[in-house]
This record gives structure tokens, sequence and C-alpha cells, in this order.
């Protein structure tokens, strides 16, 4: 691909927000060097390039970083924004729309299910469920509003909301398999269900969402860190 | 004929300023409503039921625009007038970073300290929000406002930080950060309060102590039992 000068992903193989990021780039259809990363022994990379919250993921574009990624995600859309897809909408109105639930998602449906995943007790994770039940909800509301009745958020093809959304999608499919848990219910949010299948079996989502059981292994593997940490104090 | 700009918030709140100030930056007209935060209205629930704060945008028959840091964004984007956010991507992605930054790692901790009875827990949120004061303090090295020579996105991000360090300070009686502590910060909140279209739509400062004075309590009722369930 030609033009886009230099450009480095540092990222972790189940990261939402890495997913997310790895998203946009595959729509725009950028190509970029990945670089994973070790979170439990952060390197010198990540450090450097992002000393504030060393975190993934960075984007490193011409050697400078851009942190947080919904801030990657439309710097993406807007550097590349002679390439189609567009993104965000390109009405204002839209996309405010569309970056106040893409703010959401973030601030209650992330922490939502990350209480599901760390809950300690059954009891805990039903209590988290029901929370997250309130979440889902909103989100089938939001989902009607902003499709207008066609199949994604962004309308007739995968956009910048559908993203924001579905790179949480391989999590909870690891959450079915180890707890028996279902997030997204047919029964019950039918419009978000379907959109959550046809999102998994979209071209961005075929190419960019990792393998639930992945997500699984890094579960086990943290929880077993956690309990190292513990044991050890 | 434009269409009519209606602007639902509440007095002394810096996330209603920052609307306030772009609409005034980009010369639109608006009408401001102001509400009573403990008797929320039929309109304010009705624009906001997701989380029924301020403040919320109405532009003509359009659906609501809610969070503040957006409805800036959109104010920049829907209407002509200088440029809020910066032009270049790469500048426009930092000012989304640092922003996020302020809210969540120098604002949040630091309304918590000021409020907060238990002296071990503020401490805690006292030293996160002045090393992440320090950061963004940097930021402003050779610049006089966060977005350069006038007043921008990030200024207005960063405005509550303004209202921090003065009015609150006076209001709780708590000088948190000394006075020989972030020169720059300091400076630049002078400088921010001063700027024409900014101090025309804020109180006097008075007025700010005032208002929070009798909220106080409230406040601390509220910061305090939240502090619990963290």
């Amino acid at each position: 691909m030609a033009g886009e000068g230099d450009l480095k992903l540092l990222g972790m193989v189940v990261s939402p927000f890495v997913v997310r990021v790895r998203m946009a780039l595959h729509l725009k259809g950028v190509s970029y060097e990945y670089i994973e990363q070790d979170l439990f022994n952060k390197g010198e990379l990540l450090l450097r390039y992002n000393p504030v919250h060393k975190k993934v993921p960075v984007l490193i574009h011409n050697g400078k970083p851009v942190c947080e990624s919904l801030a990657i995600v439309q710097y993406v859309d807007e550097v590349w924004a002679a390439s189609s897809p567009s993104i965000l909408p390109t009405d204002p109105h839209e996309r405010a729309v569309a970056r106040f639930w893409a703010a959401y998602v973030d601030d209650k449906f992330f922490p939502a299910w990350i209480g599901i995943m760390r809950a300690e007790t059954e009891e805990e994770r039903a209590k988290k469920m029901s929370e997250m039940a309130a979440v889902v909800k909103q989100l089938e509301v939001a989902l009607a509003q902003c499709s207008n009745g066609k199949d994604f958020f962004s309308g007739d093809s995968v956009g910048y909301l559908d993203i924001a959304v579905g790179c949480n999608l391989f999590w909870l499919d690891a959450m079915r398999k180890m707890f028996g848990v279902v997030v997204i219910d047919a029964a019950r949010t039918p419009f978000f269900a379907a959109w959550a299948d046809r999102f998994r079996e979209s071209d961005v989502g075929k190419v960019a969402l990792p393998d639930a059981d992945i997500a699984a292994e890094y579960a086990k593997k943290i929880q077993a860190h956690r309990a190292a940490a513990v044991a050890s104090k | 004929m434009a269409e009519p700009v209606k602007l639902i918030g509440t007095f002394g709140s810096p996330f209603v300023h920052r609307a306030e100030v772009a609409l005034r930056l980009k010369g639109v007209p608006y009408e401001l409503i102001l509400e009573d935060l403990t008797n929320k209205s039929e309109l304010l629930l009705r624009h906001n039921p997701i989380h029924k704060s301020v403040p919320v945008l109405l532009h003509g028959d359009r659906p609501a625009i809610c969070e503040s840091l957006l409805i800036v964004e959109y104010i920049d984007e829907a209407f002509d007038g200088p440029p809020l956010l910066p032009i270049d991507p790469y500048d426009r992605a930092m000012a989304r970073f640092w922003a996020q930054f302020i809210e969540q790692k120098c604002a949040k901790p630091f309304w918590m300290a000021l409020w907060l009875n238990d002296g071990d827990k503020r401490e805690v949120f006292v030293k996160e929000a002045k090393e992440n004061m320090a950061l963004l303090e940097s930021r402003l090295h050779g610049k006089r406002f966060f977005a350069g020579d006038t007043v921008g996105y990030l200024d207005f991000a960063a405005c509550g930080l303004a209202l921090v360090l003065g009015v609150l300070a006076e209001v709780t009686g708590l000088s948190l950060v000394g006075e020989d502590e972030f020169p720059l910060l300091r400076r630049w909140a002078d400088d921010y309060t001063s700027e024409e279209t900014v101090k025309a739509c804020l109180p006097p400062r008075e007025q700010l102590v005032a208002h929070f004075s009798g909220k106080k309590d409230r406040i601390k009722l509220a910061v305090n039992a939240m502090a619990c369930q963290m």
C-alpha cells in the first residue's frame, strides 16, 4: 500500500481495544507492522511510546505515537480519508451519535463484562449479569435508532460504532464457554443478537476477531498470575 | 433562517461551560435553559434518558446531543466559524487523548480529594491528581493556551481545573495545591478565565463561590457515598 509512511501497531492479541484498531486499519486497507506486547513484562517500546498509560493499543505513525483506541480509530479515518469506506458517518449529527454510543460502550459495556469475568462467586456473577442486562438493553435501543432497520449500526456496512461494540464479541463468546453465560440473548435483545451474528460473519469480523479459546486461555493465565500475586503477599 | 439552538445546562457547571464557550466562539446564538439538578425537568429526562445530566444540545428538531466534549466536537463540525479542534489529524488525536486524560486522571481525583472526609483516602487522590497535573502542565510549555495562541478544545476540556484551583479551593478551605505548585497551570487558569469570550459566559467568582458553598454538604454526601463503593 503506497504512501502511508511507516506504520506500527503495539498490541496484545486479546485486547478488545487493540482488535478495534486492527478492524479500523483493515477497513481502510492499510498495511502495518504489528508488534505483540507482553503486558506482564512491558517492553521499552511500549514504555517509550505510551509513557502516560503504558497500555495498548499504540499506533506509531512515522515515529509519532497515537494512544486511546477511539482516538486512534478517528485518526486512521482522518489520515486515510481518501480511502473508502468512511469509518465515521459524514453527517455531524450522526457522528455525534456514533461517538456518544462508542463512549457508552467503553464507560458501561466494557466494565460490565469485565465484572462478569472477574466475579469470584456464582452469586456475584449473577449480580454482574443482571447489571449487564440493563446495558445490553440500551444497546438494543441504540441499534434500532442508529441502524434505521439496516444490517449494522452504521447502516449497510460496518462502521465506527460497529467496531466499537464488535471488538468485544470474542470475549463474550469466551465467557459463554467458560461460565455458560449468554450476554447477548436473542430472546431478550433480538436485534442486537442478530447484529452480533452478522458482525462475526462480516469480512472485518472474520479477519480481526480472535478465537474465543485464545481469550479463555489468556483469562486462565491472568487468574493464575493474580493467585500467585496474592499467595506471595 | 437558522435553526434554533437550545442548551440545557445548570449554573456553575464546567461541563455546560464547555458547550457555551464553543457556541459563542462559533458565533451561534442559543437559548440557555437552566436546570435545577435536584429537580430534573421532563425536558432533560426526555432528551438525556441515559445519563440524565447536563449539558444537552438541541439543534432544531434533531435528537439531543449529550456529553460536553462530544457537543463541542459537534458544534465545531456543524457550524462555520473558527476551528475549535486542531486541523491536523495528529494534533486532533493528541487533543482527544489529553482531554480524556484530564477528565479521568486529573479532574476526577481532584474532585474526590476536595470532598472526601477520610484524610488517608484524600491523600491518595491528591497524590494521583498531582502526578497527573505535572504531566498535563508539560503540555503548556511555550504556549499560552493548550490549543496555542487562542483557546480551543483542550482548554475547554481543562476548564474544570481552573474551577478546582480557584473557587473550589476557597469553598472547601482546602489548599490541596500549594501557591508555588504548577505555575504554568495557574497562569493558564488566569489567562483562560480572563479571555474575552470565556469571561462573557463565566459567572463572577463571588457567585460561583456562593453557589458551591450552598451545595457543599450535598456534594460531600454524594462523594463520600461514592467513595465507599469504590
